[in-house]
């Protein structure tokens, strides 16, 4: 696969506007977080704010197997959905307080991702993508016949969870200002951990895993164990984002597992830029703060966010930063 | 008497499924013929299928001919995919599997939301031609005589497509691409030109499907999704690149939903994916794939 190189982040260097760059590679968990902590004040309103917070983490989850070990699944939403299912039935049936319910979200996510990765990694190359969304879909249907727990079509409502109950702290989540910050909490968690996999030797196998499989396993590298594992981290990060997407919409809906929310993930980052570390974010910026603003002049969103993705995919394969970074290290 | 249903009503049961099946084996095939010779997995293949039932819609409103209409249908459909490969696929060649997936899965977006600006968001109608309404007695039972045409129909396609492949030249032509482009290319023949007749083709045979399934199942813009992960679910268990796979599963795989909603019907969507999931563990490469023709 033909992927922006990540080591481009590291590299660009010369220009102007280089520096700048290339020290938000050098430091870039600072530089997303420095970024996302004011973010909120450059929108019209939080709730979109706390949208692309959610989905960045959502998109920034899934590159890990998409842009870093440049093998594409259709299934994210599984982990998705599982991670919102999961935190919002402990809460509305089982009345379990939010922290331990999103811990709930976040393994039943992980669990899921080591069902479908298990099966999906023993098909190579195409099939995989085919796989992964059979068997998503197959979560989606399985949720949607527990209609006792799940809601069924009408999906899960009366997630609400306004009170932390943080001793010593007031603070609620009706605030919006609050949620927002109370979910960056757990994405610059998110972002730090996700960061240190990539600099850890795990990270190098993944890209070395992309960059040519039959070498790596010439190498001494189990690629089946590797890839399963990725996936599954990958499926955590995806996990949390649905688990912190329950308390932040306080309902469920059964989208959540739909086949257009795994291709979000893969619209999402390859319109920022797969395999870049800021690309996610970006991708989900731009996709909804189009979203908003397009949905205002025309239903037809989805005209237009298929004929922006082909024009992406024909034209701009990089996607945004990544574009951004060819351009500076030429 | 078997599961505590009458013998009777489990061979009608029996039958609903191959017709079901006939319509997964029409689309399984055509997937698996653009992807045995392009190496392009068609993620708007389900909106193709679409794009048939509401061709359908429009030339049956305009000619006001089933059988004309089911002539048409593929002719249309294969235009739309012989445009989609000249101008949207094959600037993708060489570029890695996963771009022309990707590119043909945001082209499904756009070619629903086309036909819901033409014809509206709701469902729309349509029926099966006055000489096939009603029911036939096959021996065990009385079925609609609708179906029983489709199972026949789906018979013809197939046979055709397999003597138009094993018996006609262009047949040769292109079971040696599939095999070998780069060879076939050397020999002097424009390998692209078979590349958009076999896209094109695969789609046809696509809207072909839509166009026959439509009196069976509603007619929608988001019908092409759930008939996508259909088509993938029948194609991972045959076996991808194989037309007997195709058939195979596509019978198996409609078999077994229809079993599975008379004895489990809660059950009925999910056990396709337990066939696949079981395919999976026994034979990760499909009931008829080769070992490693895929990569």
């Amino acid at each position: 696969m033909n992927l922006a190189n990540p080591q481009d982040e590291l590299t660009v260097s010369g220009r102007r506007l280089a520096w700048l760059v290339s020290g938000m590679a050098r430091h870039r968990v600072v530089a997303v977080l420095g970024f996302l902590l004011v973010f909120p004040f450059l929108l019209p309103y939080e709730a979109l704010a706390v949208n692309i917070l959610i989905y960045g983490l959502y998109a920034l989850g899934f590159n890990m197997v998409f842009g870093y070990m440049g093998v594409l699944s259709f299934g994210h939403a599984a982990f998705f959905g599982l991670g919102s299912y999961a935190t919002g039935i402990a809460i509305v049936h089982y009345g379990v307080p939010w922290l331990p319910a999103l811990a709930l979200g976040v393994i039943l996510a992980g669990l899921g991702a080591a069902v479908i990765g298990g099966l999906a990694i023993r098909t190579r190359g195409i099939y995989f993508a085919m796989v992964t969304l059979a068997l998503s879909q197959c979560v989606y249907y399985l949720v949607y016949q527990l209609e006792d727990l799940s809601g069924g079509e009408n999906g899960l409502r009366g997630v609400d969870v306004y009170d932390l109950n943080i001793p010593g702290l007031d603070l609620s989540l009706i605030d919006p200002l609050t949620k927002y910050y109370f979910v960056f909490a757990f994405v610059a968690l998110a972002v730090w951990l996700f960061s240190r996999i990539l600099a850890s030797p795990f990270g190098a196998v993944l890209e070395a895993i992309r960059e040519n499989e039959n070498r790596a396993r010439a190498c001494g590298i189990d690629v089946a164990t590797s890839k399963w594992l990725a996936f599954v981290i990958s499926g955590l990060f995806c996990g949390l984002a649905g688990a912190l997407n329950a308390i932040h919409l306080t309902i469920v809906p059964i989208e959540s597992l739909h086949y257009h929310t795994s291709g979000l993930a893969v619209m999402m980052a390859l319109l920022g830029g797969m395999g870049t570390f800021f690309g996610p974010f970006v991708g989900a910026l731009t996709f909804l703060m189009l979203e908003d603003v397009i949905t205002v002049i025309t239903v037809h969103w989805q005209l237009f966010v298929g004929g922006l993705f082909v024009f992406f995919i024909l034209f701009f394969p990089r996607g945004i930063w990544g574009t951004l970074l060819h351009w500076m290290s030429r | 008497m078997i599961g505590g249903f009458p013998i009777e009503l489990l061979a009608l049961q029996l039958f609903t499924g191959i017709a079901l099946g006939s319509v997964f084996v029409l689309l399984a095939v055509g997937l698996s013929l653009i992807f045995g010779l392009l190496t392009v997995v068609n993620f708007a293949h389900g909106a193709f299928y679409m794009l048939g039932a509401y061709a359908g819609v429009f030339f049956i409103g305009y000619l006001g001919n089933f059988w004309l209409t089911l002539a048409v249908v593929p002719l249309a459909v294969g235009a739309v995919g012989l445009a989609v490969e000249r101008w949207l696929v094959r600037p993708l060649y060489g570029r890695g599997i996963d771009y022309p997936l990707m590119l043909t899965f945001g082209l499904a977006y756009v070619l629903v939301e086309v036909v819901r600006i033409l014809f509206g968001a709701e469902g729309v109608p349509f029926d099966a031609p006055d000489s096939l309404i009603g029911a036939v007695n096959i021996g065990v039972g009385y079925f609609p005589a609708y179906r029983l045409f489709v199972i026949a129909a789906t018979a013809v396609l197939v046979l055709a497509l397999w003597l138009f492949l094993e018996k006609t030249s262009y047949g040769l032509i292109i079971r040696a691409g599939a095999r070998d482009s780069e060879i076939v290319r050397v020999l002097g023949i424009d390998i692209s030109r078979v590349w958009l007749v076999v896209f094109a083709l695969g789609t046809a045979v696509a809207g072909l499907a839509g166009v026959l399934s439509a009196p069976m199942r509603s007619v929608f813009p988001d019908m092409g999704t759930s008939v996508l992960v259909e088509a993938f679910v029948v194609t991972v268990v045959g076996g991808m690149g194989s037309l007997a796979g195709a058939v195979v599963a596509g019978l198996l795989v409609g078999v077994v939903v229809s079993m599975t909603s008379l004895f489990a019907p809660a059950m009925a969507e999910v056990s396709m994916f337990a066939l696949m999931a079981l395919v999976l563990l026994v034979r990760p490469q499909g009931l008829f794939g080769k070992k490693g023709l895929m990569g």
